[in-house]
């Protein structure tokens, strides 16, 4: 192994700049919240730094474990469609030619940059009753009379997956372009036919991008507030909505800070789970 | 045609494969015996790893039918073929254990896993390398994952046993090992085999025949190893494979081919040449010899040698024949006592002047 020369000034500065924008950017803001989620709240006014563990213990209600657990589980569930649609649709595209794969990730790059409230506003009318896409089926005269689907867990979940599927496909896209053509073709040589092609060679060799992918699509659906407010009833609103709830309409900073790092905390685990599992069934070397 | 008494094995009926405009295979018409094994040769581009896949299923012909033992098989989707096929990128499965790999195609027809094992280790057994199943395929050198693959190809027991420049990624001493090692293998299996490669070397180590295809996406000439390299059929294939002097001539009689001023007699041609029509010769360069000073005869040219080339198991010797360059190879033992600069004659025995169509 080639080692850096110990000592060498352009190269201890070259580590300085990523380690000094972690620290600026996430260790500090952390660094502060983490503070805050100890400190006690002043009616009124902002917070007294008085050393307390009350927020922890005030989290253990029945509202929050339950709000937890639907965060968690919708996250999960919008991964888990996300990668389930976006596998095969990704893996299709890079065996397309290469100008018919520019066209479709330009179109998924400017879904991109629709905002998450244009995105939930367009569902909430397109699901709705009066101008949604049941009138539509009404039309067609597959249904009798049109239905509001909106808001709702379904509703909910178009939404959210609306929003990470690019993201999904974005990720999958390099592993799955660099897939040796060639492994399916000697699948097929093998006796196999494209579906069981498709999930003993293809998916098999892809584990650990698509464990990757999971976890990803799992952390970025995590954060969003605004959806579930829009296109969810109350009992479909995430941890997510609780902390802003919390922190800008109660101004109950100190709480909020320790939903979140609880909240951290419990996703942190999760995706260690889920790594551990992916890794136990990789291969053995 | 001498080869009719073999049993019909693989027929390809006047294939042509297209991508877009681009013609990659041109009216292959070929008929590959059961139980041999045949090398398709030829430069890069010539189509030789196309009608290949095409064979296997991975491609459909533009044009024409394949048949095998007289079944139609054109239509076909490679994964019932039944052809087993060893890539030049080996496409082994990464994320599965050597034994796995070997075991795919048992597990895909779902046999039983006692059965499944047996066989694994047979044929682990067969390409040498037994007790490496639990192994990965990271942990294995090139020559071991070129086993693996063959290993895992031979599993579902082929009709055909394709195989794309499988050997190009080794080193040349494995390479030389591997190609022996194939060859027996294939004996012994009796299993009718392709082999795909771009090394004459290879092709005249291995195969029962040989189909030498060119750039122009067509097959130039098939037949066995000694047949091609004593009797090419035209300029190319005399050109490919191995070295060949190609001296341009004029007819002069029957058997008559006037070279560089001189006369030359050679190998009957059917029909006889033609007076006054311009001919190539192929000589071998192992079949002309040199004699030093001028000396009058028949099948002479004289000329002045322009270098010697002594690679210690052979010696090169180059003439000038009145601007005709020729190449002699002799062994040390019956090297000619002649030096850079000398006037020496080269004798091409009529034999050995083989008229090439153009």
């Amino acid at each position: 192994m080639i080692e850096d020369k110990p000592g060498s000034a352009g190269a201890r500065l070259i580590i300085l700049y990523p380690a000094a924008t972690l620290v600026i950017f996430f260790v500090v803001p952390f660094g502060i919240m983490l503070a805050v989620s100890f400190f006690q709240r002043e009616p009124g006014g902002f917070y007294t730094t008085e050393f307390s563990i009350e927020n922890y213990l005030n989290l253990f209600t029945a509202l929050f474990g339950r709000v937890l657990a639907f965060s968690v589980f919708i996250s999960a569930f919008c991964a888990a469609v996300c990668v389930a649609a976006g596998f095969p649709f990704t893996y299709l595209v890079t065996r397309m030619r290469r100008r018919a794969q520019v066209v479709w990730l330009v179109i998924l790059v400017s879904v991109l940059s629709l905002s998450a409230v244009i995105v939930a506003f367009a569902w909430s009318l397109l699901l709705s009753q009066t101008a949604g896409v049941s009138n539509l089926l009404v039309w067609l005269g597959l249904m009798e009379k049109p239905v509001s689907w909106s808001p709702g867990f379904w509703a909910l979940t178009c939404g959210m997956c609306y929003i990470a599927f690019p993201y999904t496909v974005l990720v999958l896209y390099p592993p799955l372009s660099r897939l040796d053509p060639h492994l399916p073709e000697a699948a097929q040589t093998l006796g196999a036919g494209p579906l069981v092609t498709f999930f003993t060679v293809v998916v098999g060799s892809m584990r650990s991008a698509i464990v990757a992918t999971l976890i990803m699509v799992f952390a970025f659906t995590l954060g969003t507030y605004l959806i579930p407010q829009i296109l969810g009833r109350p009992q479909h609103w995430t941890l997510s909505v609780l902390i802003i709830d919390e922190a800008i309409y109660r101004s109950n900073l100190p709480f909020a800070a320790a939903m979140s790092v609880f909240f951290m905390v419990v996703s942190l685990a999760l995706v260690g789970l889920t790594m551990l599992i992916g890794r136990q069934k990789g291969p053995v070397t | 045609m001498a080869l009719g008494f073999f049993m019909a094995g693989l027929h390809l009926n006047d294939i042509d494969k297209q991508f877009g405009s681009v013609t990659a295979v041109r009216n292959v018409e070929l008929t590959l015996p059961h139980g041999r094994f045949v090398c398709f040769l030829g430069p890069s581009g010539c189509g030789k790893t196309t009608l290949l896949r095409l064979i296997a299923g991975l491609e459909r012909p533009t044009r024409g039918r394949i048949l095998l033992e007289e079944h139609d098989i054109t239509d076909q989707p490679a994964h019932r073929r039944n052809f087993g096929m060893v890539f030049q990128s080996l496409a082994l499965f990464p994320h599965l254990s050597v034994g796995d790999n070997v075991a795919y195609s048992l597990r895909i027809r779902k046999a039983d896993p006692a059965a499944r094992r047996r066989r694994v280790d047979e044929l682990l057994e067969l390409v040498r390398l037994p007790g490496y199943a639990e192994r990965h395929v990271s942990q294995l050198s090139g020559g071991q994952r070129q086993r693996v693959a063959i290993a895992r190809a031979l599993a579902i027991e082929p009709r055909l046993f394709l195989l794309d420049e499988p050997l190009s990624a080794l080193d040349a001493k494995l390479r030389e090992d591997m190609q022996l090692e194939l060859r027996l293998l294939q004996q012994r299996l009796g299993v009718t085999t392709i082999l795909v490669t771009h090394d004459q070397r290879e092709a005249m180590t291995m195969s029962d025949l040989i189909v030498v295809m060119g750039t122009d996406n067509r097959v130039h000439q098939m037949g066995t190893p000694l047949e091609i390299y004593r009797n090419p059929a035209d300029t190319f294939v005399a050109d490919f494979i191995g070295t060949s002097n190609l001296l341009k001539g004029v007819g002069r009689g029957v058997r008559q081919v006037e070279v560089a001023g001189r006369t030359l007699t050679v190998e009957t041609v059917p029909g006889g040449l033609s007076r006054g029509g311009e001919v190539t010769l192929s000589v071998r360069p192992e079949d002309i010899s040199v004699v030093p000073g001028p000396r009058e005869g028949e099948n002479t040219l004289q000329g002045k040698v322009t270098f010697v080339r002594d690679v210690g198991s052979s010696v090169e010797i180059y003439l000038d024949c009145g601007g005709v360059q020729i190449v002699s190879q002799s062994t040390p033992k019956s090297r000619p006592a002649v030096r850079q600069g000398d006037v020496a004659t080269a004798l091409l025995p009529p034999a050995a002047c083989v008229v090439l169509t153009s």
